[in-house]
């Protein structure tokens, strides 16, 4: 058994970030542990730019916003057990792991956990059809092309139009293939429009919405794949299908945060958002297990992950300091047009809190209401709100208190 | 002559309307100056970042990440895209280095590590 007092699992974004933040709290035994023989995750197959405009002031690719915090774990000599694997959790903070030197079990006083998230795959949307291939997720796709530089395909179809398949698709173009259409199975698209422009309308690449994937078609390579437009209720509408010759398909449609450690661990889960319930300072309902970044709640951007991170850092590093220190309880509600809000619970309220949260359906100009009961604590306004964008709302300390009952918070379209 | 755009430039994504008047360029929806910019250059000379990657040829399956320093003509992004297909580098190559000089006017940059 080795002894640290913080261990974090998984060092992309989120597990750099809070390193670096419980370290600068104080807590200088903290170990990050990787499966892959270096630190960034999954930012080091995003080689595209758009990272760290918030955060850092700059726009910066993956690999590059990846670097900075890198460097910052390196300064700080926060060891790294690279190649490394964690195959279980316990809830009195014993992390089970493996390398080349064998197993490894380590007793820390906080964990944080900061795995990230996998692709939902084919065979969770069950699309009809044989198995050749050709058939990848985007980010597997994107790891392949990017990391290893191997041709994925030549003619290629994409479902789902969030941002990894729209950035795919521009990926594929600008690497030589042929990418005939992004198909959306909802009457919008998830991605950010700034995606929309620069990597379908710049390359005239088809979006076709409420369509959907029927029949991969191929025996050994994939050879086509039947499109059809859904209806209200997201079903094929038969005479709508059709035929598009193709060699790979990219499926591009939901991330799930990897929480399969969590789960085996006994950490209560919020079947909404796919990740631990968690207090304002990223902490479970297990005292000094936190998590933060995807693995958490699925985020659009990584400054707000690093954020979130050091939320968790900052947290596991007083609750080695300090102890189990949550006296309230304050439940958070999702209302009308929101789908979740984190945190679920506010333990503490001498300090602001900011609440993180999406909402249903794309909705024009909107209001924000923070409400407690019949007291509305604090409101927003909005000029626009979609699923794919999480919005951020402040309630200030000074409203959280005396509070009994669930805080809510819901939209109004103006 | 108004055209609808939306901003590239950050992932804000600001819906921008460019009027085009004579050799005036006026720009409604932009939330900062880079917006402004940006459909004045869509208007005159559309520009674009081109991100990709380079083989390293004395590593196994490996490719380091570039960019383009500044952005390229925009019917010059696949010409960049050409030059770097050719391209190999041999580790290590830390990032910042670069990688080929002026290429349609931008040199290009590795934006990762290898060693």
């Amino acid at each position: 058994m080795v002894y640290h007092d913080i261990v974090i699992i998984g060092g992309g974004p989120a597990g750099m970030a809070a390193a670096v933040a419980a370290y600068d709290a104080g807590c200088i035994d903290v170990v990050i542990l990787d499966r892959e023989p270096h630190l960034g995750g999954i930012l080091m197959q995003c080689i595209h730019n758009g990272f760290g405009l918030h955060k850092l002031g700059k726009e910066l690719t993956g690999p590059e916003y990846a670097a900075v915090y890198e460097e910052a774990v390196r300064k700080r000599n926060i060891q790294v057990y690279a190649e490394t694997t964690v195959t279980a959790v316990s809830t009195d903070k014993i992390v089970t792991a493996q390398n080349r030197n064998g197993i490894l079990q380590i007793q820390a006083k906080a964990a944080i956990l900061a795995m990230g998230c996998r692709e939902r795959s084919r065979g969770a949307l069950n699309i009809c059809g044989s198995r050749p291939a050709g058939v990848y997720s985007a980010g597997t796709a994107q790891k392949l092309v990017n990391c290893m530089g191997y041709q994925v395909g030549k003619k290629v179809v994409i479902l789902g139009s969030g941002d990894i398949g729209l950035i795919m698709a521009r990926r594929m173009h600008w690497e030589g293939a042929k990418v005939e259409a992004v198909c959306e199975i909802m009457p919008y698209s998830g991605g950010l429009p700034r995606n929309i422009a620069q990597c379908l309308e710049d390359f005239d690449i088809p979006l076709y919405l409420s369509t959907t994937i029927v029949q991969i078609h191929g025996k050994k390579r994939l050879e086509g794949v039947t499109i059809a437009q859904v209806d209200d209720k997201r079903q094929p509408i038969e005479e709508t299908k059709r035929y598009i010759p193709c060699d790979t398909l990219l499926l591009s449609v939901g991330l799930i945060p990897e929480n399969e450690l969590t789960r085996s661990a006994g950490i209560p889960i919020d079947p909404i958002t796919n990740g631990a319930f968690v207090d304002e300072n990223c902490q479970t309902k297990i005292p000094g297990i936190f998590a933060c970044g995807n693995v958490l709640q699925v985020h659009d951007l990584v400054d707000y992950v690093s954020e979130e991170a050091e939320r968790a850092g900052l947290g596991a590093a007083k609750f080695v300091s300090s102890g189990e220190n949550r006296n309230h309880s304050i439940e958070t509600k999702a209302g009308y047009g929101v789908r979740y809000v984190l945190p679920q619970t506010i333990t503490a309220t001498q300090e602001d809190v900011s609440l993180f949260l999406r909402v249903t359906e794309p909705f024009g100009k909107v209001k924000f209401s923070v409400s407690n009961g019949e007291n509305i604590l604090t409101t927003a306004k909005k000029l626009k709100a979609t699923p794919g964008e999480m919005e951020k709302i402040t309630v200030k300390a000074a409203f959280l208190q005396n509070i009994t009952g669930p805080i809510t918070v819901s939209l109004e379209a103006l | 002559m108004k055209r609808k755009l939306i901003c590239i430039i950050c992932p804000r994504g600001c819906s921008l309307c460019a009027d085009m008047q004579e050799n005036q360029v006026t720009v409604y929806g932009n939330a900062c100056p880079k917006g402004r910019e940006y459909a004045i250059n869509e208007c005159t000379n559309p520009v674009r970042t081109v991100t990709a990657t380079v083989r390293v040829f004395n590593r196994y399956n490996t490719m380091v990440s570039v960019k383009t320093c500044v952005p390229v003509a925009k019917d010059k992004m696949m010409d960049v895209m050409k030059v770097l297909r050719e391209t190999q580098v041999k580790a290590p190559v830390h990032i910042g280095d670069v990688i080929l000089k002026d290429i349609c006017g931008s040199d290009i940059v590795a934006t990762k590590t290898v060693y």
